[in-house]
């Protein structure tokens, strides 16, 4: 095995890309300008539910510069929305929504019908102008008074098998025999989607049966795929373009209405059609976090050893398609313990479909069972992080299959240090600076550390520089620098002569950005790529090099552009000179990877511990996060410049998560109440606090021949339960919904 | 696109001409929150008049007074020395409101001026008194955690928004203005109005008439001060509660107080009463825990914002323990 790990070393260099983003050179999806573009402004439902009795376009497409308004009245029919089939299999599973097919209302803010015309603010006025009558239905949107209705994922029903049923290790309900139970429920609201850069597309026909999108997407294949799909075009007819995203966290792993709006109306008006979606559009239509209840019971022995765990977990969804995630998975998992029972529901309601949020799943179960194991350690008096070391575990008991690689204990250990666990008083309400409540909390998080299949294409310069191409995006980690990186200590050419181009369709194949999984599957591709070069050149090298004469992988070094012999350093070759005397412009070649069978024989997740110092106002409630020490088991840490920012901004959502962000619905209209940054809140820079980050930075190569393990989902998950207990800590108010507003303290 | 005119004057009385010349007119200077208006179409002026540059930006002693042009910036009144000196109080507050890009932009007339926040006036397919009279209270029976506890009426349940106001209406601040029929100065605490059954009319301004300066009368206010603003996050957040507190406190007695309470009512809240008590009695926290009893009296909560009732008489002890340097 390669020491990828002592090449690299996690050198925090500056971003490829950063002087494009700071200089504004690097586009987004609606900064795309085309000839001709016409631009386009969604009407949104004003109803939850019902049918669409007319659309009034009169006063609209009297209104100077309007070329269409486009709804189920008059819109072109979608080829596979035609065929009533589900076109473009959402990845939530379940009917897509399918925009102007007909008059049928699903969700409130949901588009009935699309402005376009030749300047935004045209399109925007005319938009005001469509009236819109309905016949109103009685819709359901309550979560609280309809939890009953709560059922099986459709994804279930179809495969009793799937990780999402019924699950029972040991014994039933075994938690209920311990001498030491703990129950609880808990409620996380719906959380919304807003990353800085607002959804857009800019949709192109550049011919009848072709299609290019700019567009804001997590993945330029599997958006190919989906409109090829939903068009009925062959895929290579459908171009993607993202470039650069300004955050998605989970936004961009589906296809929503409005970019279906775009390509009909670009279609209809024969020009390239440019739409983005306002602040507020993005609360109704574009996918979040969904409002869950859990209920957690732990029960102990006195001594902290866990007998039993029963999670339960209904998460909400829209009436016309099942969106799941793994809630409930770190419960399996993460404790040693003989028996736990887990069960997860959903409640459809007449709201729209639910999308992955960072840490998706998980964060939102590791809320309830690390705010749960708070409450054990406290009944049993037992500090809680001796508590999570009773109950440590050295193999996966979901499956008996021994970690890749885990360093939970030495998470737990440099975290404690760090963040003086030591002040932390057992008492809740023991410690006090002024008139403030000091209290202390942790919080336990996990992802799967996964790995897929992509290509990568590198072409090997005459002049010495290195190039690739990759489908994969970039939403926000940094991927191009990472990637660049990799290859740099891959093959020993300095990271300023390596470019790295992604988010286009046209290049070789990636999966979509998330699940962290993009450095594992795509810089393996570049670890490959990498190797087949240095092969190539290995080869050539005798043409320019005598001694290279029959000399084999392992007696040489890679390094500073050159070949050289491991037992004679001095006799070198550079690349270049094996080019020229090859009389080759360039070695371009298209490598692919994936990952082998050795890791089914472990289990592979990363881990991450998070701890929280908590300041409680006494008199009104009033919380600071005092200060946040994260430590995280990512494997291999390939920039730590770029992975300890990827860190500080989970941080940051888990604050917004903790106390927070709060997407209210009043349920007589069925509409969001705060649906813009005055009312629904997120941090600011003055609510994160100075964020340590430490890094176990101890390679995996089970999962990939960097050692890395994924990252982005791991900086959240643990989060808002650390700042949970930690008010506890401070003021024996344990508040299980959240977010903690001052309302719930004082 | 919706036409207006746009009209720019040099002098308050061509200001007030223009906008009482034609109907559905209005003035604009920082445009903070009448520009998010006119693009939601909550208000439709059919004609702008730009008011930025009337000579009403200076910050000058005048009398016994402090006086502040209505054009004065948020952010040029908060670091004004004067201000700083005379008046801290003032400058804390505006310190808490919104962010220091909008404070460059936002002038002390329109501070005044600005609208609720009531989310119910901000969607135009719901409910709204104050946006569209006769349409009923989508907060009255709806999501009314930031609402009122005072002085609310059943069409009407919206709080003022500004900081700012909370801190002149404990200075006993006036309001100057010019209009059609000439001068006159509105004392603060006559300049807002509770919303009765014309929610929909937020001041006292008669038609036509412009603001032209604050003034704030000199006052033993200037060390014992402190505003308290409690919200939802750590800065860039309306109000769930806050404080404008002032003592002038004497060998540990206090000899004088003003105390004014922002996100609970239609208009700044001042709290005579609980002012009245407090005076001839010594600085301790059981004073002023009766103190924010007293001013408590006759508050009434919703469905959402009964933590207001606990807040608020929090909020008022810890902002008199921090004027008197308790904390």
């Amino acid at each position: 095995m390669e020491n990828f790990f002592d090449k690299v070393a996690g050198e925090p260099i500056d971003r490829v890309d950063g002087r494009m983003k700071v200089t504004g050179k690097a586009k987004y999806a609606a900064e795309y300008e085309l000839p001709d573009m016409a631009y386009a402004v969604l009407v949104s439902s004003s109803i939850a539910k019902g049918t669409i009795r007319r659309v009034d376009a009169k006063a609209a497409l009297r209104a100077p510069g309007v070329l269409a308004v486009i709804s189920h009245e008059n819109s072109i029919k979608v080829p596979a929305h035609a065929d009533n089939e589900h076109p473009t299999e959402p990845p939530t599973g379940g009917q897509p929504f399918r925009a102007f097919y007909n008059n049928k209302v699903y969700f409130n803010g949901q588009p009935v019908a699309v402005v376009v015309a030749d300047t935004y603010e045209r399109a925007r006025h005319a938009a005001m102008l469509v009236q819109v009558e309905y016949d109103k239905e009685k819709h359901t949107t309550s979560f609280e008074e309809n939890i009953g209705s709560a059922r099986i994922p459709s994804q279930v029903k179809k495969n009793p098998k799937s990780s999402l049923a019924d699950y029972d290790r040991g014994e039933v309900d075994g938690y209920k025999k311990a001498p030491v139970v703990v129950e609880a429920e808990y409620l996380l609201p719906n959380e919304m989607h807003n990353p800085m850069e607002l959804q857009a597309i800019t949709a192109h026909w550049t011919a009848d049966d072709k299609l290019t999108v700019y567009d804001k997407v997590q993945g330029t294949k599997p958006t190919q795929a989906a409109f090829a799909k939903e068009w009925k075009l062959p895929v290579q007819n459908v171009k993607v373009i993202a470039e650069f995203v300004g955050g998605a966290f989970g936004n961009g792993l589906h296809q929503w209405p409005h970019e279906t709006a775009a390509i009909i109306a670009a279609k209809m008006v024969k020009r390239p059609v440019k739409l983005m979606l306002t602040r507020e559009q993005m609360f109704y239509m574009v996918g979040y976090r969904p409002r869950t209840w859990q209920k957690v019971a732990i029960g102990a022995n006195p001594d902290g050893k866990i007998v039993g765990i029963r999670h339960e977990a209904i998460g909400q969804t829209s009436s016309y398609e099942d969106f799941t995630e793994s809630v409930l998975q770190q419960t399996r998992m993460m404790y040693t313990s003989p028996n736990v029972s887990t069960r997860y529901r959903l409640l459809p309601l007449d709201v729209s479909t639910p999308i992955w949020m960072r840490g998706p799943g998980e964060a939102t179960g590791a809320f309830a069972l690390e705010s749960a194991m708070d409450e054990l350690a406290f009944k049993l008096n037992i500090d809680p992080i001796q508590l999570r070391l009773i109950n440590h575990t050295d193999v996966d008991p979901d499956n008996g299959l021994p970690w890749s690689t885990k360093y939970l204990k030495e998470c737990i250990q440099l975290g404690a240090e760090k963040i003086g666990w030591s002040n932390r008083s057992m008492k809740p309400g023991g410690r006090r600076s002024g008139e403030w409540l000091v209290g202390y909390g942790m919080g336990v998080g996990c992802f799967g550390a996964h790995r897929g299949a992509a290509a990568v294409r590198a072409r090997l310069m005459a002049n010495g520089t290195l190039q690739f191409q990759s489908a994969v995006t970039d939403i926000g980690p940094g991927t191009g620098t990472a990637m660049v990186q990799i290859a740099s200590g891959q093959i020993g050419i300095s990271p300023d002569k390596i470019t790295f181009q992604l988010g286009n369709s046209d290049f070789p194949q990636a999966p979509n950005q998330g699940g962290s999984a993009t450095v594992a599957t795509v810089g393996s591709a570049v670890v490959a790529a990498c190797n087949v070069l240095k092969e190539k050149l290995l080869g050539m090298a005798a043409s320019a090099e005598k001694r290279f004469t029959d000399v084999k992988m392992e007696d040489v070094l890679f390094s500073s552009g050159q070949i050289s012999l491991k037992n004679s350093p001095s006799v070198g070759v550079a690349y270049t000179d094996i080019l020229k005397k090859e009389n080759l412009p360039e070695i371009d070649i298209i490598q692919d990877s994936k990952p082998g069978t050795e890791g089914s024989k472990y289990s592979k997740y990363s881990f991450s511990v998070h701890f929280a110092e908590v300041h409680v106002h006494a008199l009104t409630g009033r919380v600071k996060v005092n200060k946040v020490v994260s430590c995280a088991d990512a494997g291999t840490i390939v920039n730590k410049k770029t992975a300890g920012n990827q860190i500080i901004g989970g941080v940051a959502g888990g604050i917004g998560m903790a106390l927070q962000e709060d997407a209210v619905m009043d349920h007589r209209f069925g509409r969001y109440i705060t649906k813009d940054f005055a009312e629904y809140h997120i941090p600011v820079h003055a609510d994160v606090p100075h964020v340590d980050v430490i890094f176990i930075d101890k390679p995996d190569y089970i999962i990939d021949p960097m050692g890395t393990k994924g990252l982005g989902e791991i900086a959240i998950i643990g989060v808002a339960p650390a700042i949970a207990n930690a008010i506890f800590n401070a003021s024996g108010k344990r508040i299980r919904e959240l977010p903690i507003t001052v309302d719930k303290l004082v | 696109m919706i036409q207006f005119q746009y009209t720019r004057a040099t002098q308050p009385k061509a200001a007030v001409d223009a906008v009482t010349k034609e109907k559905n007119s209005m003035f604009i200077a920082g445009g903070t929150n009448l520009v998010d208006l006119m693009k939601r179409g909550i208000t439709v002026p059919q004609r702008l008049v730009d008011i930025n540059r009337l000579p009403l930006k200076d910050i000058k002693k005048e009398g016994s007074s402090l006086r502040i042009g209505a054009l004065a910036l948020n952010s040029q009144v908060a670091e004004n020395k004067m201000v700083l000196q005379s008046h801290p109080l003032l400058a804390q507050a505006l310190n808490a409101g919104a962010s220091a890009q909008i404070r460059n932009m936002a002038t002390v007339g329109g501070n005044m001026l600005q609208r609720t926040r009531c989310p119910y006036f901000y969607d135009t397919t719901m409910p709204c008194n104050k946006r569209q009279p006769g349409t009923g209270c989508g907060a009255l029976e709806g999501y009314n955690r930031m609402h009122a506890i005072f002085g609310f009426s059943d069409r009407c349940i919206a709080v003022h928004p500004s900081d700012m106001s909370v801190a002149l209406m404990a200075l006993d601040a006036s309001v100057l203005v010019t209009g059609p029929s000439g001068d006159r100065r509105i004392p603060f605490a006559d300049f807002h109005r509770l919303p009765g059954d014309r929610p929909d009319i937020d001041t006292t301004l008669r038609p036509g008439e412009l603001i032209t300066a604050v003034d704030v009368p000199d006052s033993p206010f200037t060390k014992n001060v402190h505003y308290l603003k409690v919200r939802d996050r750590a800065s860039y957040a309306f109000a769930l509660v806050s404080v404008a507190a002032a003592l002038d406190i004497k060998k540990n007695r206090i000899e004088g107080a003003r105390l004014a309470m922002g996100g609970v009512a239609h208009k700044p809240w001042r709290l005579a009463e609980a002012e009245k008590f407090l005076v001839g009695k010594p600085v301790s926290e059981a004073t002023f825990t009766e103190a924010a009893n007293i001013a408590m009296q006759g508050a009434k909560a919703f469905k959402h914002n009964a933590f207001k009732l606990r807040l608020a008489p929090n909020s008022i002890v810890q902002a008199l323990k921090t004027a008197a340097k308790l904390v």
